[in-house]
């Protein structure tokens, strides 16, 4: 069954930057690392500072782990895992995004 | 226990920093009563000059009333001490009030020594000690074309200076051969001189005057022995110091021959209970004029009062001083006078950049015995250490005062070599132990250590040496002294704008191409914005400085705890129309914005959802508003008074000025956020001296203040030139920001920056005011670049339908975040609490 919603253009995402999407009821940051030309879903909230802010904070790397800054305290929470590495306790939801054909897409 | 009652006779320096000793010691043991013949308590009578520069007698105290009270030490002021009892032990004052002690500390200072001259009690002749001297002085030079200052010593060439910056013809006449006779040898007193007239100042020596009396074309003429005369409106004595011993000599307590209180090792007089402290003290036939060995007797005579028998002894001190005067770097250590038998000496000069240096060592070669520096005193640390720590010379000695062509360090003793008890801060008594100490509790950069220890708060003089040994502790604890911006670059952030500036690199994907790994972060990008903003001032929303931006930055907004934004508009220094002032309160009430009056003159509009923001901004710039950076590390606002236009006391166009600013640096990226203030009168109404750049106007153009701060840490803003026309002043500022922006760390305020930069004050006038490293012309260019550059941000925002576009909390939908709630407070909206969903606010669709 292909419940892939489309989002939106790539071309829409600035390069390394993020967007905020509507998926159902739920809010989606999604990110567009051009370096690595890879795209990353995880949930617009910031548990911490608890507001719908995270696709407006700035991606970067520490090591070799990618992760986003949340614009509120500054808090980094993992592209990939969603976990938060000042507070490993904390966890935010990770989603299943793509590529196709230049459209951005989130499983849902 | 009972309390010991202690009487403090006199309180100047000397004598309050004895207080600040007892109390911080211990403040329970002892009752403290201080007398003082002037009017207020202690102020800082080294910066005595600066009084007449733009200093008030409050910037000048070193203590407060409160600070006495909280700690319950009565004084009395205006109330001179005049009888002594040793017998009852009490003492009597003018107005007849009686006290009784159990120790009596004289810290009565010294008084100006004027030579027994007939006419030299006239109206227009004063002394330059104390700050009613100084208004006395000033009240003359306003009525007073021609200014004579008789004595070239120390505090001669100080007077000369204030009274050639209170714009009179200046004269100064010295009885020896040369200038700072005490201090400096012929040749080193011969250049002083030159350059001191180089500078205006007339200098007459080997003069002695007879007689003042009323001059033909001026008020005054003085006549001297050689038959020659001088004729002047008014006349300045310089000419020593006497101990103020008056008192204890009445009461029979044994004075020396030639004056001053005699005391042994713990500063007692020859009544153990009586001890005499500062200048007005003798120990073994010395008077000690300057103010650390006062604090260090000071330190030694409260020692002695709370516990004898822990207290440690005073054994003279090094008269070693370095000082700017009149601009000119003169220093003097040790014996210069050829005094000490077969001692040898060095000389370096150069007549073209007017520098001299003397170094005398004894007849081995293996000690300093004194040395003379003018024109440059950087070596006067260096020397003053190896002297008092008595440690081994170089082979060669004369490398300690040659230049440092091919700057290596073979001169420098190294701050490794220097023993624990070395004195690195003399004005508050901090050694090469003390900063050890506060390495090892958490220090790590000057600031703290000066927020620590005091160290290099006092004349500063120490700053570079003290820089030196703690970033030399620092690395012997392994404290990894590492300048590294973040993970991705191993430069720091002045490093970063020098490749960025110097390779013209546009991008901070070309800059991390070639000087940086992995992917960036949330530190190294707004660094990296920023530096690009400060010196090719692109449209920052531009694409690919987008990832770049901050939170606040990316929006063009100030982010709210709940990811609403802020909408601030400029409003230059302040000055608004009414139609405009209507114009924001229909938008603020259109688009339901709670509105508040900020501290920096202008008006916060909060609660703008990120949908709502192209819409008022659209309506503020076709009302003529323009951004105003409220969410940039960029210039906030020039706070200003009314000034000349409406005040009554205003003396310049304090707005008018402040606009000009405002508009100039408007979008400047910097560092951090920048501050200014412009008050048009000494009344100061715009708290110009809190801010970065200060501005205060003078009856004869403005004074520049620099590097202050408001907030978590204030720090009072430096004075750092007086009397500057408009263009002059500009110029200055043009040069300080873009030398800031060069220079300084990430996230560095200038109060922070200042602190931390070697040499201080002096180096930033010496690179701003003086171009010593020649970049004036490039730095004002840099500025002039940046500033053609400049564009609202909101108007070219709004202008690209695409950049519109990103205004939106979805990509996907129109809808708006439904997690921002907000209730009503005090009639306006206000962001509901975290957790709360009740709806109140109606939001208004644009």
């Amino acid at each position: 069954m292909n419940n892939w919603l489309t989002i939106c253009n790539i071309t829409d995402i600035a390069p390394n930057t993020g967007v905020c999407a509507k998926v159902g009821e739920k809010q989606v940051a999604i990110f567009f690392h051009k370096r690595t030309d890879a795209l990353y879903a995880i949930s617009n909230y910031d548990p911490i500072g608890k507001a719908n802010v995270l696709s407006r904070g700035i991606i970067g790397s520490i090591g070799d782990q990618l992760c986003v800054a949340s614009p509120l305290y500054k808090q980094h929470f993992d592209l990939q895992t969603g976990t938060c590495l000042e507070d490993p306790s904390v966890h935010i939801d990770v989603y299943k995004v793509r590529q196709n054909s230049g459209l951005v897409q989130i499983h849902q | 226990m009972k309390k010991q009652r202690i009487l403090v006779v006199g309180n100047g320096m000397v004598g309050n920093k004895l207080i600040d000793n007892l109390i911080q010691a211990d403040h329970h043991a002892v009752d403290i009563m201080t007398f003082s013949g002037e009017p207020r308590l202690a102020y800082d009578r080294v910066h005595l000059t600066s009084y007449l520069t733009g200093s008030s007698a409050q910037d000048l105290a070193l203590v407060d009333a409160d600070y006495y009270q909280q700690h319950q030490v009565h004084f009395s002021l205006n109330d001179k001490v005049t009888q002594i009892d040793p017998l009852a032990q009490t003492v009597t004052t003018e107005s007849g009030r009686v006290e009784s002690y159990n120790k009596l500390v004289l810290a009565t200072g010294s008084y100006p020594f004027v030579p027994p001259i007939s006419g030299n009690d006239q109206e227009h002749c004063h002394v330059y000690r104390t700050l009613e001297d100084l208004d006395a002085i000033e009240r003359s030079s306003q009525q007073s074309g021609v200014g004579v200052v008789i004595g070239g010593g120390l505090l001669g060439l100080e007077a000369a200076n204030a009274i050639q910056n209170l714009g009179l013809e200046t004269h100064v006449v010295e009885f020896a051969p040369r200038l700072m006779a005490v201090q400096l040898d012929q040749e080193g007193g011969d250049l002083l001189r030159r350059k001191i007239e180089a500078m205006g100042v007339k200098v007459h020596t080997q003069k002695a005057t007879t007689e003042i009396v009323a001059g033909e074309t001026l008020r005054y003429r003085m006549n001297f022995n050689d038959g020659s005369h001088l004729e002047t409106d008014m006349i300045v004595f310089s000419a020593g110091i006497r101990p103020q011993d008056e008192l204890a000599r009445a009461a029979g307590i044994t004075v020396g021959e030639r004056g001053g209180i005699e005391i042994n090792q713990y500063c007692q007089t020859n009544h153990a209970n009586i001890y005499a402290i500062g200048e007005c003290a003798l120990w073994q036939q010395q008077i000690f004029g300057l103010v650390a060995p006062g604090y260090q007797m000071a330190k030694v005579a409260a020692q002695h009062i709370l516990s004898p028998e822990q207290a440690t002894s005073f054994n003279g001190a090094d008269m070693s001083t370095k000082l700017k005067l009149l601009g000119v770097d003169v220093a003097s250590i040790g014996e210069v006078h050829g005094k000490t038998e077969g001692a040898l000496s060095y000389t370096y000069k150069d007549d073209i950049t007017q520098v001299y240096k003397r170094l005398i060592v004894s007849s081995d070669k293996k000690k300093i015995v004194g040395a003379v520096l003018v024109g440059d005193a950087q070596a006067y640390s260096n020397l003053l250490q190896i002297r008092q720590n008595d440690m081994p010379l170089p082979d060669n000695p004369s490398v300690l005062i040659l230049p440092n062509l091919v700057n290596d360090d073979s001169a420098a003793i190294g701050v490794e070599a220097l023993p624990d008890k070395a004195m690195i801060c003399s004005c508050f008594d901090v050694s090469k132990a003390a900063i050890k100490q506060a390495v090892i509790s958490g220090c790590v950069n000057m600031s703290d250590l000066k927020a620590s220890t005091n160290a290099s708060t006092g004349c500063g003089g120490c700053s570079a040496l003290a820089k030196q040994v703690l970033d030399s502790e620092l690395a012997k604890l392994g404290v990894e002294v590492n300048n590294h911006l973040c993970e991705h670059f191993a430069y720091s952030r002045q490093e970063l704008s020098d490749l960025i500036r110097v390779q013209k690199i546009k991008t901070f994907e070309a800059l991390l191409t070639r000087y940086g790994k992995g992917h960036g972060c949330e530190v190294c990008k707004p660094t990296v914005g920023s530096i690009l903003a400060s010196f090719w001032n692109d449209y920052i929303l531009q694409q690919e400085h987008l990832e770049l931006q901050d939170t606040n930055d990316l929006y063009l907004g100030n982010m709210q705890k709940d990811g609403t934004y802020s909408v601030v508009p400029r409003i230059p220094a302040g000055e608004i129309t009414p139609e405009r002032l209507i114009v924001l309160g229909e938008v603020a009430r259109d688009f339901n914005l709670y509105s508040k009056i900020t501290g920096g003159q202008r008006i916060d509009l909060f609660g703008a959802q990120l949908n709502d923001l192209p819409a008022i901004w659209q309506r503020l710039v076709d009302a003529g508003f323009e951004t105003g950076h409220a969410y940039g590390k960029s210039l906030r606002t020039v706070k200003s008074c009314v000034g000349s236009a409406w005040c009554r006391y205003g003396v310049q166009d304090s707005m008018g000025c402040a606009i000009d600013l405002e508009n100039r640096y408007k979008g400047l990226r910097s560092p951090h956020k920048l501050k200014f203030a412009v008050s048009g009168c000494t009344r100061e109404c715009a708290e110009a001296q809190s801010k970065d750049i200060g501005v205060i106007a003078t009856d004869k153009g403005w004074n520049l203040f620099i590097c202050g701060n408001g907030g978590m840490r204030p720090r009072h803003a430096d004075l750092f030139a007086t009397d500057l026309d408009t263009t002059t002043l500009i110029r200055y500022i043009d040069r300080l920001l873009m030398f800031y922006i060069r220079t300084a760390d990430r996230l560095q305020r200038t109060s922070v920056w200042l602190e931390n930069l070697d040499g201080g004050i002096d180096y930033l006038k010496d690179v701003i005011i003086d171009d010593k490293l020649g970049l004036g012309a490039e730095l004002e260019q840099a500025m002039v670049d940046s500033i053609s550059k400049y564009q609202c941000e909101w108007k070219t925002t709004l202008e690209s339908p695409e950049k519109r576009q990103r205004f939106h909390h979805f990509i996907n939908s129109s809808e708006r975040d439904d997690g921002v709630q907000f209730i009503e407070i005090r009639h306006q909206k206000s962001p509901a609490p975290k957790g709360n969903t009740l709806e109140i606010d109606k939001p208004v669709t644009a």
